[in-house]
């Protein structure tokens, strides 16, 4: 016989268990769907399990428009350009804010945060307007420069912080050996620092990758959507007369595997940044 | 550092960039969007200044109060859902356990998705003759025809746009709240225990005040969240039916961009950056007094 405290043990994991996979079921579901053949990803009503395995969602996926490479390119362009982007800015100025004596110290770092409480959603038409009068619009950098400026606060915050806790006595160390300040930013505050500069990167790539709103204004020609705005316009538009549900779910298996990869190898990253973003 | 002359010009230096950058990408759009929100301007002709005529206008217009209740609706739904479901998912996943671990990285999975992408995936499961959420409910013998969840009625596009939503972001509160639960120190609650409280009473009376900054700050990410909802309505419903889902920012997007009433535009992405500015404020102050 079991006892009490064994009994409640396994009802909390087989609850456990149950809600781990009613999580996953809409996304195996997805990548099921994804390799049924043609005819079956578009039955009414819908099969529960494929009854046969094909890659032909996959194979117009890859020539849909100006095809997969192009959105999988855009989409991975932007991200690169938004994580260069924001370490460029945001590792000098959490560096200069954190050992410093600049003047006006804490309304500079206000201003810098300033985009936490003004949401890009509120700003997108008076960028638009700007980004089209300098050649941003319908431009990868354009974008890059939109998802920078929503990932800015958020980096400069945790790397500030970061930078502020490396020790000063080795800092000190390093000016009495003649070192100038961006050896010392090199060899003392980036290796120690180096978790938080994950964090930031993985942020940085994680919301440009799955940015909608902006990447739906900003971009006018189909060549340079991202893959989830060229998936939400082939939820209607397809060569199949209706909505090509196969193809549409190769899709969305295809934009979440680069998450979750990250997510799944950087997760212990991933969970600090969340803590440390939370408590400001 | 010694306060010098040129330590202080470095430390500016390594600012300057990122200053020059949110000074030109967010504070100068600022601006504009407040000189924009006073003039009517159509792109084609030269704004023209009306004073306070888009905020009068955006006032008396049902389009606006249909779009900015029904965001508040929405919000109300699933705000309460995100904090109490992600509560209670911290309870079951916080103590240290293998499976409870695994669950919870599990559940965080969809956080880390798109939201236009997870929509398009719900999109789908929602769909009348292609989804399998009427094929389950069918099969169960729960309806005896196909439900037209999206974009016929606003109810119920909400319900199945929310269920999608709570999929969505519910571990994002619950990681959040594990954290706090597990800073709970140890100690703490096996006092309460030798008084011989109950697990719940010690969860109400212990846990629970101790992670109520947590559970403030969830809510105001939650609660910005859902103001700022698009991507979601968007996709699944397009605002239908007759733009009764449309949200607010999804009004603005229309306004501004399809219909290019630039400045009418603006006063609308003026009104709804005040209403979530006051939010925060509210939160602000509730989770000071939480603390005093």
């Amino acid at each position: 016989m079991t006892t009490a405290p064994a009994r409640t043990g396994y009802l909390i994991a087989a609850a456990c268990l149950t809600i781990a996979t009613v999580m996953l079921l809409p996304l195996a579901y997805s990548m099921l769907a994804s390799i049924k053949p043609t005819a079956e990803a578009a039955a009414t009503p819908p099969t529960y399990l494929p009854h046969g395995v094909s890659l032909d969602s996959y194979r117009r996926l890859w020539d849909y428009q100006e095809g997969l490479l192009t959105y999988l390119g855009n989409s991975f362009g932007t991200a690169v350009l938004t994580i260069v982007l924001t370490l460029l800015l945001t590792v000098p100025a959490a560096y200069g804010l954190a050992r410093f004596p600049i003047p006006a110290r804490e309304p500079i770092f206000v201003v810098l945060l300033l985009a936490l409480i003004v949401p890009y959603q509120a700003l997108l038409t008076p960028m638009f307007l700007m980004f089209a009068k300098i050649g941003l619009t319908n431009s990868l950098l354009g974008l890059a420069v939109l998802h920078t400026t929503i990932q800015l606060p958020f980096s400069l915050y945790i790397l500030r912080n970061t930078f502020a806790a490396v020790p000063r006595e080795i800092e000190e160390a390093a000016v009495m050996d003649g070192a100038g300040s961006l050896q010392i930013l090199r060899r003392v505050f980036l290796p120690p620092t180096v978790p938080a500069v994950v964090t930031v990167t993985l942020f940085a790539f994680i919301t440009s990758w799955n940015e909608f709103l902006g990447a739906l204004v900003m971009m006018s020609s189909s060549a340079k959507f991202t893959l989830p705005v060229i998936l939400a316009t082939a939820r209607t538009e397809t060569s199949l007369g209706g909505t090509d549900w196969g193809m549409l779910q190769a899709g969305v298996t295809i934009s979440i595997i680069p998450c979750v990869l990250v997510y799944l190898l950087l997760q212990r990253y991933y969970m600090a940044g969340l803590m440390s973003g939370a408590v400001k | 550092m010694q306060r010098t002359r040129s330590n202080r010009l470095t430390g500016l230096a390594y600012v300057a960039p990122a200053l020059v950058f949110v000074l030109v990408f967010t504070v100068y759009p600022l601006g504009r969007m407040v000189w924009m929100s006073l003039h009517n301007w159509s792109l084609i002709a030269e704004p023209r200044f009306i004073g306070l005529d888009n905020f009068r206008q955006a006032f008396s217009d049902r389009q606006f109060w249909t779009s900015f209740l029904f965001t508040l609706k929405y919000t109300a739904l699933i705000t309460p859902v995100l904090i109490i479901g992600g509560y209670l998912l911290a309870l079951l996943t916080a103590p240290v356990s293998r499976v409870r671990a695994f669950t919870r990285t599990v559940i965080f999975v969809p956080v880390v998705i798109g939201l236009g992408v997870s929509s398009l995936l719900w999109y789908w499961l929602f769909s009348t003759d292609f989804g399998v959420i009427n094929r389950i409910l069918l099969d169960l013998g729960l309806i005896d025809q196909p439900v037209l969840w999206l974009g016929v009625d606003a109810g119920t596009s909400n319900f199945a746009i929310s269920t999608s939503v709570v999929w969505k972001v519910i571990g994002f509160g619950m990681i959040l709240f594990v954290g706090a639960i597990q800073a709970v120190p140890a100690e703490i609650t096996e006092a309460s225990l030798v008084d011989g409280a109950g697990y719940w009473q010690r969860i109400g009376r212990v846990v629970l005040p101790l992670t109520m900054r947590t559970v403030l700050l969830v809510t105001l990410v939650s609660v910005i969240g859902s103001l700022l909802a698009f991507d979601q309505f968007y996709i699944m419903t397009a605002g239908q039916p007759q733009n009764e889902t449309a949200t607010s920012v999804f009004f603005v997007y229309l306004n501004s961009f399809p219909y290019l009433k630039l400045g009418y535009g603006a006063a609308l992405s003026l009104i709804l950056a005040v209403t979530i500015l006051a939010f925060t404020i509210v939160q602000l102050v509730l989770t000071r007094r939480s603390e005093s």
